[in-house]
């Protein structure tokens, strides 16, 4: 069974804990560095970007993270998640992880009145998916090698590249669970990680 | 075809904030402060709760300037009080773009009779709590996120353990009922049948409930989290404690981690002395803020 960790350090944790095992893999809480060891992949999920990263700074959690974005497993950021992964954060001079790259500004649709649902086509999703819009930021602008999977309002709202997958908005919010299965198909099956003797 | 507003909107704002602390500042200079020791949001206002305790007189919602100067002042999410039934402050808060209002106890009400309908606003709204009946009746007016009352600018915790421990077992109640038993149970609480309904089939309540009203240590926050808040307001108990700064921080990790009591003594070493607390029993029952809305 695929084994995949949900950054817990606050935010919508419950909700992605909940669509990983909809999706028929072990969820996994993680606190510590230590949680990190045998997952097949991480989310770091929607909250508070600045108390998630005074949190990961605390616990020493920042190089264990950047170890295992190297070691090529599938991150998945939804919201805050995909400021913490983005190569570039607009008005910020250093990125949290910096291992996307992609350029995300803050809270680019407005204050808590401004936030939206809607439903939204996404490469490489079937039929529309409802999109829950929190005080959400965007991808201004993202590198050669990434795919844009979605576009709202002429602003980038879902992209992936190579290993890291990224959105503004909040899957995790609804009951459909196909984004996360989505995510959970880019983790390598065992036989395509067998190394040759 | 983009909707602003709706229930899981509003809803969805108060479970990014879960896990996690809010903190009383009243100008930029806390809001800053509370900021970088972790807050996943503010609540702006004039006074905090035990200076309103102490002044005595009407508190109303803070001047637009403080909440306005606090707003430019940091990025993470804004909250502000409107009192109790007043239409206008809480539509003066949403035009200002406030994120969050708190129709709260800890101001004057200024209708004693009937709360806000808050389902008529885009702003969401969190509200005050001592048990499931009060708990359904502000989700029934469009409450998008609770918190227990406790008792307001006391630094004592024992009201909001009492408040919380009495919705958390309603909640346990009703779903352990058969469905025949609910209309009755929804009777005897002043709740609506299909609330209850909700919260059999949901297994919990329909929206974030934070604890509030009375925490003054990191101990306090995590004795919270144990009983099952999804997170914690901290009214009077940073900005009156000896430093401010490291209380703050203190608290935000103690909430992470409530169940690790190792780290949580290391975190509560030295920290000086936490806010002036007051025994319950002393305040006259009248001015209980937890008496106010109903």
């Amino acid at each position: 069974m695929k084994r995949v960790g949900v950054l817990a350090l606050q935010g919508a944790v419950r909700e992605h804990l909940q669509s990983i095992e909809a999706c028929g893999a072990e969820a996994v809480s993680v606190k510590w560095p230590k949680d990190l060891e045998s997952l097949d992949a991480l989310i770091l999920p929607g909250g508070e970007s600045t108390a998630m990263r005074r949190l990961i700074d605390r616990y020493g959690l920042m190089e264990p993270l950047r170890d295992f974005a190297e070691t090529g497993k599938p991150m998945f950021g939804t919201c805050a998640g995909l400021i913490l992964l983005a190569e570039t954060v607009v008005g910020e001079d250093q990125p949290h992880l910096g291992v996307m790259d992609v350029a995300v500004a803050r809270n680019s649709f407005g204050r808590q009145v401004d936030s939206f649902e809607v439903p939204l086509e996404i490469n490489g999703i079937e039929g529309a998916f409802e999109a829950v819009f929190i005080r959400a930021p965007h991808i201004v602008s993202a590198g050669p090698s990434t795919e844009v999977l979605c576009v709202h309002d002429g602003k980038i709202v879902m992209a992936k590249n190579g290993q890291f997958l990224g959105c503004s908005f909040h899957p995790e919010l609804t009951e459909d669970h196909r984004i996360t299965a989505y995510f959970l198909s880019m983790i390598p099956s065992k036989s395509d990680l067998l190394l040759p003797n | 075809m983009s909707q602003h507003g709706t229930d899981r909107v509003k809803r969805g704002m108060a479970e990014m904030q879960k896990g996690g602390v809010i903190m009383d500042v009243v100008n930029a200079e806390q809001a800053r402060i509370a900021e970088a020791a972790g807050a996943t949001a503010v609540m702006a206002l004039e006074r905090v709760p035990s200076d309103i305790r102490r002044d005595g007189g009407v508190a109303r919602m803070a001047d637009p300037r403080i909440t306005e100067e606090v707003m430019k002042a940091v990025s993470i999410p804004v909250m502000a009080k409107a009192r109790i039934g007043h239409i206008v402050e809480a539509r003066i808060l949403e035009a200002m773009g406030v994120d969050y209002i708190d129709e709260s106890e800890v101001l004057t009400p200024a209708d004693e009779e009937f709360h806000l309908l808050k389902n008529q606003y885009t702003v969401p709204f969190v509200c005050g709590c001592r048990n499931l009946g009060e708990a359904a009746r502000r989700i029934g007016e469009g409450a998008s996120m609770l918190r227990t009352k406790g008792e307001p600018g006391t630094g004592n915790i024992v009201e909001a353990v009492r408040h919380l421990r009495q919705v958390n077992a309603e909640v346990r109640k009703v779903i352990a009922m058969s469905e025949d038993e609910l209309m009755t149970e929804a009777r005897n609480l002043g709740a609506s049948y299909e609330f209850l309904k909700e919260v059999k089939s949901l297994g919990r309540l329909p929206v974030v409930n934070f604890a509030a009203g009375g925490v003054a240590t990191p101990a306090d926050a995590a004795l919270m989290m144990e009983l099952g808040a999804d997170g914690v307001f901290v009214g009077s108990g940073i900005f009156k404690s000896d430093n401010p700064e490291r209380f703050a921080r203190a608290i935000v990790e103690a909430t992470t981690h409530y169940q690790d009591y190792k780290l949580i003594a290391e975190l509560s070493k030295d920290l000086g002395i936490a806010m002036k607390g007051i025994e319950i029993s002393t305040i006259a029952a009248g001015e209980r803020m937890q008496e106010r809305g109903w």
